[in-house]
């Protein structure tokens, strides 16, 4: 369970957030749209204390995720990043079993490497990419890496940033399938960001669009094509014509 | 009157915003310090670390070296021949070399190729949310990165200081040999006889200090990096910058505590 409670964030004088509240339910898959630049990633991050609200509460579990213990919290999350973020000093593999290598998940060597090979395998890469270096993949693999990276270590909640951008049809249909066996055989908790209303409607239990630095609405995925919101009505059609100004 | 008081203020500004710094900087510093006594520590970046800045600076600090003792022996041939001091050569290249010209130029040198390489690494990976993965991987930045660099550099450039000094030294034995008519034998003779072991020992303690310095200084301003390729090019600037001015700083510093009378 976790819970956002008017979450500011400027940087400089660009007001990004200007109170988020969101709850997304234990083994539940929310799925955060709205338009490029709004705020999703910056939220996403503040959850985790990548980013530092400058006002606002976040609860994990009913826990203040401020006063938490950072290493024992930290050990519950898996994230995609939505540049990738794979370490490009590691070959692919060592990428993937980052956190069963070091720490108080250490697992021997050969066992790790077995985890990140069948990790990528679930992404739909093949064994041979294991030993090549992040540079030499294409960015579609390299985003799929990221996401085997997220999911290793079985994490109890997992953020997906843009988990299908740059992926072909087929492959964003493997990797929508994948988040959602996540969330139903693993139980996990996740948050995604996506673009694509495909994936929205594949992974999402609830859907809450972000708009203005706010949420402009949310609600369960069967409720968002009759619900009364011309901001989200404009957005989940992608229509050029409505509330939502697009700048030409 | 508003003209004068504007410059002053600028000026203050300035001061200010250079203690500021330096005040990150000694936070950075203690923090990394803390870290390093406190498990876990990363041995396999460690060991990278160890031949990134170690190993692979020797052929530079040595070819620096070499032609340093060679060029200092020609000068202070010359300058001894004016009061009929030439035999002072082989001893005063020595002490030249391994209380000054070793530890700062061999530090300048690594500073150039090491501090800039780790500011651009470090700088690249902020910029490519490398670092925020990290912590989402339960692994402290510091400890991962900061650490093992800081670590190697410290221990790393006092090794090639001393290599830096025998190949110096070596240096000023082949023009002293070769060019201005030494005796071979004599010229060791001379140079090892006059040599104590604090002159070299001192030059070590300050290599210790440059190569703390040095990754210090390209790990904080690898972090600080802004955005974009723009941000990790003016990191890298920096570091290089403040690594080098630190050396010469630290350098009279460390010369006043050692030698001063
Ligand atoms: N570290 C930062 N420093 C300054 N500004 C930032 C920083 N991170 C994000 N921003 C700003 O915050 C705003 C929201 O960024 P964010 O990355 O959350 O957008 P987004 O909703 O994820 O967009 P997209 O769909 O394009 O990924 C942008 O205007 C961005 O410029
Ligand atoms: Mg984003």
């Amino acid at each position: 369970m976790i819970t956002l409670n008017g979450i500011h964030k400027s940087f400089g004088n660009n007001q990004v957030l200007r109170g988020v509240d969101l709850h997304v339910p234990t083994s539940e898959s929310m799925v955060i749209i709205g338009g490029s630049g709004t705020g999703k990633s910056v939220t996403i991050k503040t959850v985790l204390g990548l980013v530092e609200p400058d006002r606002g509460k976040i609860e994990v579990d009913g826990q203040n995720v401020a006063k938490a213990d950072r290493d024992a919290f930290l050990a519950r999350f898996g994230m995609l990043f939505q540049g990738g973020a794979l370490f490009d000093s590691l070959p692919v593999w060592q990428n993937v079993a980052f956190r069963l290598m070091r720490g108080a998940l250490k697992k021997p060597k050969d066992e790790a490497r077995t985890i990140a090979i069948e990790k990528l395998r679930r992404v739909g890469l093949k064994e041979d990419v294991a030993d090549r270096f992040p540079a030499e993949l294409s960015g579609g693999m390299q985003k799929r890496v990221g996401l085997a990276r997220a999911i290793a270590a079985e994490p109890e909640i997992i953020f997906f940033d843009e988990p299908t951008t740059g992926l072909d049809p087929i492959m964003s249909g493997v990797i929508n399938d994948l988040i959602r066996e996540i969330v139903v055989e693993m139980g996990a908790t996740t948050m995604t960001i996506t673009h694509d209303m495909t994936s929205v409607r594949t992974i999402a239990d609830r859907v809450a669009m972000l708009h203005d630095g706010v949420i402009q609405w949310t609600g369960r995925l069967d409720e968002m094509d009759t619900a009364n919101d011309l901001y989200l009505q404009q957005f989940i059609h992608g229509r050029a014509e409505g509330p939502i100004e697009a700048v030409r | 009157m508003t003209g004068v008081l504007a410059f002053l203020a600028s000026i203050g500004r300035v001061i200010l915003g250079l203690l500021a710094s330096v005040g990150r900087v000694t936070l950075f510093a203690l923090e990394t310090i803390s870290h390093i006594l406190r498990p876990p520590f990363y041995w396999r970046e460690f060991g990278q670390a160890l031949v990134q800045i170690g190993w692979l600076s020797l052929p530079v600090v040595g070819l620096t070296a070499l032609f340093t003792g060679g060029a200092l022996a020609l000068q202070i041939y010359a300058g001894g021949a004016r009061f009929s001091a030439e035999a002072v050569v082989p001893s005063i290249v020595a002490i030249g070399m391994v209380r000054e010209l070793g530890p700062v130029l061999g530090g300048l040198m690594v500073a150039a190729r090491v501090a800039s390489s780790i500011a651009a690494e470090i700088g690249t990976m902020k910029v490519t949310e490398q670092i925020d993965a990290l912590v989402t991987l339960s692994t402290h930045p510091m400890k991962y990165l900061t650490v093992p660099r800081v670590l190697a550099a410290t221990l790393a450039v006092p090794v090639l200081v001393a290599v830096g000094d025998s190949i110096g030294i070596f240096g000023g034995y082949l023009v002293g040999v070769t060019r201005l008519e030494f005796n071979a034998a004599a010229y060791l003779k001379n140079t090892v006889d006059f040599l104590e072991f604090w002159d070299v020992g001192s030059g070590l303690v300050k290599g210790a200090v440059f190569g703390f310095l040095i990754a210090l200084m390209g790990c904080y301003f690898g972090m600080q990096s802004g955005r974009g390729a723009q941000g990790v090019g003016r990191a890298t600037k920096s570091a290089v910058v403040a690594a080098s001015v630190l050396i010469l700083a630290s350098n009279y510093v460390l010369t006043e505590v050692f030698f001063a009378a």
